[in-house]
């Protein structure tokens, strides 16, 4: 008889309320196997991944480890059987160290807190993997990519021979996520396995052996990554349909939008503005490249209404801006996809009908003498969830239960209903998945053919090149250069990026 | 003026101060323990009084001073569990179980002392505790008779303030109580069980602030009436923002709020002031918004205080 694998989960099915979030999953993993587990948002993946960490219990199915059939019912149970994981959002304690945070859950060590155990573990796992971590350090003074080897030291302390990562890579630089490959390889060198959950196909297909895909809760695919499969196969796959770049006809600039000359914000906790000098007309995407942190928050809540300037010159449609408050912004036409989709964009605690008119909720179609319009705001809800494709159980669902594609998709169908001349999208497809993406992008080359001007802040940077007409670097407040889409490389923005060259 | 001071401050005055603080700690304490594990206990107000009529009346039927203490404490445990059904198990929210907590157990612990003694003419009373003094230890000038020649519930005092600390910063049950605290959700991926651990903290909660109760009618008086405990949980819960919800810390604060208490008592008593002893019966409190104002601005609450935590939320 052959070996039994390492982890073998036969028929997991689980249901909450009404969706099937899993259906009949078969998922096998072998020592020494990074397996990559592919789908769109909702498709089951993470769902499947808290079955088998236990904070899930699957209506049916069988997993076994090692060849032993086990039941997970709490994480605790998990760790037991050597399943760590690693989730997207970390469960960390910001304000305890390091090495507090590695002992949470260490029992049956007599009744003192071991520390001299745990320091012996990290310098072992250091040893094995190359997984630095300093022990008296507070979680909240590191780097996201220290604070995810963490999450990682945290499951290898506790035995894990199989580790799930959830979107490991969402916010890491590109060399944290070379480090982090460098480990996972480690680990399945030493016959561990590992479970890479990701929306990047690129990087799937450089750390994978194997990818799994799921569709709306059924394996559709599982496929070998061998060389001859492509990414665009592997999208295909994930969305069961032909995926296509957006086609993007040439600009047509039209009038100026949005003027700003020397503009400045005041200083203080948030970085400041230092002078910035834009243009942007109608029909054209300008993006807006940079390393978060240097002022594209800033510039946006300017553009918004929501923070006034200091100084310098802001012009929309060729006239100076009487006030500076969100509404008055959006009287002169601005429309608005905050980066903060679930905070300033939408109310999770409100149905979703309420959601979609909250911008426009002063117009005398909405309201009349301080009263809601109900049936006219329902009626207006319906009518934009069912022409933006809204996934969502009918306008009375509360907006928080909505996925991410489907709350973009909402703030979209509320900003595009009143055909804003100028329109600030702050990050618009940061979480969402190949389809929603491909949504978002195509309404706004449609929107930029109907001569809106679009300023697309993103960090991004394929996202930035497929849709952006002129791209403007920011770097420490300013900007550091504009460049026309026709001349960029990416190699050119990375070093403008970095504050290196540039006209300024 | 010379004259005012040296009479306040005599080694008497320093014993009161500590007698008064006694049961402050313990509830503080209790508190604290809830507080670190994400609860916000409101019940302490009500709970103390349940216990300090549970234990009043154990003592005067059975004539066992220890064993009031017992009843006032299993009281409290048995509250803390209350507190633990509402807030954990139900996941409701914490200042409504908590208020309501309270306004059950007072309302309680008056109806049974109504049922138990009816209306008497002259104030039920028991013989209570008597001062311990420590062999060696109580000889030593000055300390000696304001530490060491104390009620044994002191004592108690004085060891559960380290022994908090201990077991809150050194073992390994006090860091996972911690992160019940600060991130459930850390805790839960630990394998540690966060409805466990919240019902733990708060049946200890209880405990404590059952001995609160029973130390304020069978140590610092002798009777139970119905303004025994007169606004000391509220000022046990402003003690832990005072002490940035640290054993030590908060100890020292009740201290502090003790010895404004036994100076206000003792210019009530003394004649050379003449102001209304309304003015020196807020002095406590007053001062402790005051202190609050000073210290708690970059007070750091557990993170996950108030928030119920549910596994399979989504």
């Amino acid at each position: 008889m052959e070996n039994p694998s390492l982890l073998e989960m036969r028929g997991i099915s689980k249901r909450f309320g009404h969706v099937r979030a899993n259906d009949g999953v078969d998922l096998t993993l072998n020592g020494g196997d990074i397996l990559g587990l592919l789908g769109e948002n909702g498709a089951g993946k993470t769902t499947l991944m808290n079955i088998l960490f236990g904070v899930y219990t699957p209506d049916s199915g069988r997993i076994a480890i090692a060849g032993r059939p086990v039941h997970i019912r709490s994480s605790s149970d998990a760790l037991a059987h050597g399943v760590g994981m690693v989730h997207q959002h970390f469960h960390l304690v910001a304000r305890h160290t390091v090495l507090e945070n590695l002992m949470v859950g260490q029992s049956g060590r007599g009744i003192r807190l071991d520390r001299n155990f745990i320091l012996q573990r990290m310098q072992d796992i250091e040893q094995r993997f190359g997984l630095h971590l300093v022990p008296g350090a507070r979680v909240s003074d590191l780097t996201i990519g220290e604070q995810q080897r963490l999450e990682i030291v945290k499951a290898l302390i506790r035995g894990a021979r199989i580790l799930i990562l959830d979107e490991p890579t969402a916010a890491l630089t590109p060399q944290e996520t070379e480090g982090l490959f460098t480990a996972l390889r480690a680990m399945a060198s030493q016959s561990m396995g590992v479970v890479f959950i990701s929306h990047k196909l690129h990087e799937v297909m450089a750390i994978t052996q194997r990818v799994v895909i799921l569709q709306q809760g059924k394996v559709a695919a599982e496929v070998l990554n061998d060389g001859t499969i492509s990414q665009r196969r592997l999208a295909e796959l994930m969305c069961g349909q032909e995926i296509s770049p957006p086609s993007k006809s040439s600009a047509k600039p039209g009038a100026v939008r949005l003027r700003m000359e020397n503009l400045r914000t005041p200083g203080g906790a948030r970085p400041s503005l230092k002078g910035v000098c834009l243009k942007i007309r109608g029909g054209e995407i300008l993006g807006i490249a940079g390393v978060s942190g240097n002022g594209q928050s800033e510039l946006a809540d300017v553009i918004a209404g929501m923070l006034p300037p200091a100084g310098g010159i802001l012009e929309i449609n060729g006239k100076p801006v009487p006030r500076y408050t969100p509404r008055s912004m959006q009287a002169l036409g601005v429309g608005r996809i905050p980066e903060d989709r679930m905070g300033t964009g939408l109310i999770p605690a409100l149905p979703l009908s309420s959601c979609m008119v909250l911008s426009r909720i002063q117009e005398f179609r909405f309201s009349r003498c301080g009263f809601l319009k109900h049936a006219a705001i329902r009626r207006f809800a319906d009518q934009q969830i069912e022409s933006f494709g809204i996934k969502a159980a009918g306008h009375q669902v509360r907006t928080g239960t909505l996925s991410g594609g489907n709350l973009q998709k909402a703030l979209l169908a509320r900003e595009l209903a009143w055909n804003p001349t100028l329109l600030l999208a702050a990050q618009p497809t940061r979480g969402l998945d190949v389809a929603a993406t491909r949504f978002v992008h195509q309404r706004f080359l449609e929107l930029r053919d109907r001569d809106c001007a679009i300023v697309l802040i993103s960090e991004d940077l394929e996202e930035l090149f497929a849709l952006s007409d002129r791209i403007a670097v920011m770097y420490e407040g300013r900007i550091m250069d504009i460049l026309d889409i026709q001349t960029a490389t990416v190699a050119n923005v990375g070093l403008l990026m970095a504050g290196v060259g540039g006209s300024k | 003026m010379n004259e005012i001071l040296s009479q306040i401050f005599q080694v008497g005055f320093f014993a009161a101060v500590i007698r008064i603080a006694t049961p402050l700690v313990f509830g503080t304490l209790g508190e604290l323990f809830a507080e670190r594990a994400g609860i916000l206990n409101l019940g302490i107000e009500g709970i103390m009084m349940l216990a300090a009529m549970s234990g009043f009346s154990t003592v005067f039927f059975t004539g066992s001073l220890w064993l009031g203490v017992l009843a006032a404490v299993l009281t409290g445990v048995v509250a803390g569990l209350v507190m633990g059904l509402l807030t954990v198990s139900l996941g409701l929210s914490q200042h409504v179980s908590g208020i309501g907590l309270t306004l059950l157990c007072s309302g309680l612990s008056f109806y049974c002392y109504r049922l138990i003694f009816g209306q008497p003419s002259t104030l039920p009373a028991i013989k209570p505790f008597e001062t311990v003094a420590l062999p060696v230890l109580a000889e030593i000038p000055i300390i000696g008779p304001i530490l060491f020649n104390q009620f044994a519930l002191v004592y108690l005092a004085m060891l559960i303030v380290p022994a908090a600390a201990f077991v809150l910063f050194h073992t390994p049950w006090g860091l996972n109580l911690r992160t019940v605290g600060e991130n459930p959700l850390a805790a839960f991926s630990a394998g540690v069980s966060v409805t466990a651990m919240r019902y733990q903290a708060l049946l200890l909660s209880g405990a404590l602030m059952g001995l609160a109760g029973a130390f304020l009618c069978m140590a610092q008086y002798n009777a139970y009436t119905f303004g025994v405990i007169s606004g000391r949980g509220w000022v046990c819960i402003a003690l832990i923002v005072f002490g940035q919800w640290n054993p030590w810390k908060s100890a020292a604060g009740a201290i502090l709020f003790a010895c404004i208490d036994a100076l206000q008592l003792r210019l009530q008593a003394s004649s050379a002031i003449n102001l209304p002893y309304q003015v020196f019966l807020m002095l406590p409190f007053v001062l402790t918004i005051v202190g609050m104002a000073l210290v708690s601005r970059n007070a750091l609450a557990p993170a996950a205080l108030l928030k119920p935590f549910r596994k399979e939320a989504r």
